[in-house]
């Protein structure tokens, strides 16, 4: 995917860099110092109890939460901020969208315009922020909705597909903007079971293509499967992470195997 | 009405053919409406002192349409300018900036906390308190255009300014609800694909919130058309106006209503019409299927009839035109 948009040149460091990431709502701290890395290309699965912060972490990193403490890094760039002789400068929203626009995501809800057909869901934003041709938009949306697999359902409006069929046509819409990085936000909680296979396919060739992907999922499967590293958080806290042979099967704490007995 | 349909029923399965349930009641109910209607209609055909030959003579009077056309310029105004004024307001209510919001709460609680009859006859007299009007540099500075408020503010600016700002107040509300009413994850979702907070609300959160605010703005302009005649008051020649002007002279008050009332309630009806089609329009995608048209309808009753099922009632509906 070439990308004429990508602001800075890719370096060798990670996509996602995080130290000690805080993030308070309130009084109650959501995040109490989050360290982890994704490497370009590598599919992360995020595990864990609700309310254990993974969703918060997931939207932090495209800056639909604002962290509180520690360091946050997309693609060598801070998130939110620029640092400029040793102080940090709150970033206008002009820059805060173009960086997020290269940073695709996915929502447990689908979160799909509902007055827009399938074809138009996916073409808006390359339109409207990409400033595309709007017949280019379409005729590459289409592309994306057969690779998802729903080629002829282009006309239809999000109430008329299915809740597997909605969070594909999401999936394709995030892709749209050929992002460098995709966020998945418990993208198959909301679908009856029999639905989720063909949306785990959907995101098992996107990382097959070597899509970089944070996932937060309860698919345990999934991430045995796909996952290059596991994380394991709690209270707001990384517990464990590594491969998922070692964190799935033989987890070394006490609330992973507490976790894992429960969901397994 | 979709339950009046029978099921169309494929393949060799047979059509069940039952005794429908005796309904009495219905019937007898029915009687009574029809009986009251008939005698209702029949006083009010027969009643001389109706006079509804001099109603037909001033139907289409000269000053009477003149009047039915300052009150649909009014109504225009004063709904143009107050849907703008409402969105902006609603939007202004909505920022996080305390000063913005504030502004807006307190232009909606001055304009719907005073009648407009007394806002109308304010604005009539507002030459009175402010004689010259300027835009200029603020705080008494020179000015750059301004005039006599006698000569700026005629009955017709008074008017359509009192409607239009007294409008925008309540349309803030009716903008407000509509955009509280589209789910969070919707502006998320908009977010997340790099879209601004501007193209946000004009492109993702204002068309889904048309379907909240597209009815009570119908039901505010029907209420526009007929609260025009407040201006009566400041001898403004509407619709009432103008055929006051004509029973002050004549007498005939009580036809020359009638024509008032046959006027409004005509446009009423067109409004109305007009409203349908539109909240079907921004109905888009909410249901699976959009409701029938009256049109629609009518052809769908009548090709079951006669014994042909229906077409599917998605086939017609893509694409969600104005109707059949």
């Amino acid at each position: 995917m070439s990308d004429q948009h990508t602001t800075a040149p890719a370096t060798d460091g990670p996509m996602v860099l995080a130290e000690g990431v805080r993030k308070r709502f309130g009084l109650v701290e959501v995040l109490k110092g989050i360290t982890l890395e994704v490497g370009r290309g590598e599919v992360v699965c995020l595990l864990g109890p609700s309310g254990s912060g993974k969703s918060t972490f997931l939207r932090c990193i495209n800056h639909l939460e604002r962290i509180n403490g520690g360091r946050l890094a997309v693609d060598g760039q801070l998130v939110g901020y620029r640092e400029q002789g040793g102080k940090l400068h709150e970033l206008r929203e002009k820059e805060v969208v173009r960086r997020r626009a290269e940073i695709g995501m996915v929502f447990q809800r689908f979160n799909l315009f509902p007055h827009r057909t399938a074809l138009e869901n996916i073409a808006e934003a390359p339109v409207l922020v990409r400033g595309l041709p709007r017949r280019e938009a379409s005729t590459r949306a289409q592309a994306l909705l057969d690779r998802v697999g729903l080629g002829d359902r282009g006309d239809a409006y999000p109430a008329q597909l299915s809740g597997g069929q909605q969070q594909r046509v999401a999936i394709a819409r995030a892709l749209a903007m050929e992002p460098k990085l995709m966020l998945f936000d418990e993208p198959t909680s909301a679908l009856d079971p029999e639905l989720v296979g063909d949306v785990l396919d959907v995101m098992r060739d996107l990382a097959r293509d070597g899509m970089t992907m944070v996932v937060v999922t309860h698919e345990i499967g999934f991430a045995r499967e796909v996952a290059d590293t596991v994380v394991f958080m709690d209270d707001g806290v990384v517990v464990e992470s590594g491969p998922p042979a070692a964190v799935l099967d033989a987890p070394q704490h006490e609330r992973t195997k507490a976790f894992l007995s429960k969901v397994l | 009405m979709s339950s009046d349909v029978p099921a169309v029923v494929e393949g060799d399965a047979t059509e069940i053919k039952a005794v429908p349930v005796r309904r009495p009641g219905r019937w007898l109910a029915a009687a009574v409406v029809a009986v009251l209607v008939a005698n209702a209609v029949w006083s009010l055909a027969t009643n001389d002192r109706l006079q509804w030959g001099i109603v037909g003579d001033f139907l289409f009077d000269g000053r009477i349409i003149d009047g039915l056309v300052k009150t649909l310029e009014l109504t225009v105004i004063a709904m143009v300018v107050g849907v703008v004024l409402g969105v902006l307001l609603a939007v202004m209510r909505l920022s996080s900036n305390p000063l913005v919001a504030g502004a807006s709460a307190f232009y909606i609680w001055l304009f719907r906390g005073t009648p407009l009859l007394v806002q109308i006859l304010a604005w009539n007299f507002i030459a009175s308190i402010y004689p010259r009007i300027t835009l200029g540099v603020p705080f008494g500075g020179p000015e750059i255009v301004g005039g006599d408020a006698n000569a700026l503010i005629t009955t017709f600016v008074a008017a359509s300014l009192a409607l239009a700002l007294n409008e925008g107040a309540y349309m803030a509300e009716i903008v407000r609800a509509g955009i509280l009413s589209v789910d969070e994850g919707q502006s998320e979702a908009a977010q997340a694909l790099g879209m601004t907070r501007a193209q946000t609300m004009r492109r993702i959160v204002l068309p889904q919130a048309m379907r909240v605010i597209v009815p009570p703005t119908g039901n505010e302009t029907i209420a526009m058309l007929k609260t025009t005649s407040l201006v009566s008051v400041i001898a403004l020649p509407e619709l009432l106006y103008a055929a006051q002007l004509i029973y002050s002279v004549n007498y005939k008050q009580i036809p020359l209503l009638i024509v008032v009332m046959i006027w409004y309630l005509l446009f009423t009806t067109i409004l109305s019409i007009g409203q349908y089609y539109i909240e079907r329009r921004f109905g888009r995608g909410h249901a699976r299927e959009l409701p029938l048209t009256p049109w629609q309808r009518l052809r769908r009753s009548l090709t079951i009839q006669r014994g042909r099922p229906a077409l599917p009632l998605a086939q017609r509906n893509t694409g969600g035109g104005f109707g059949a």
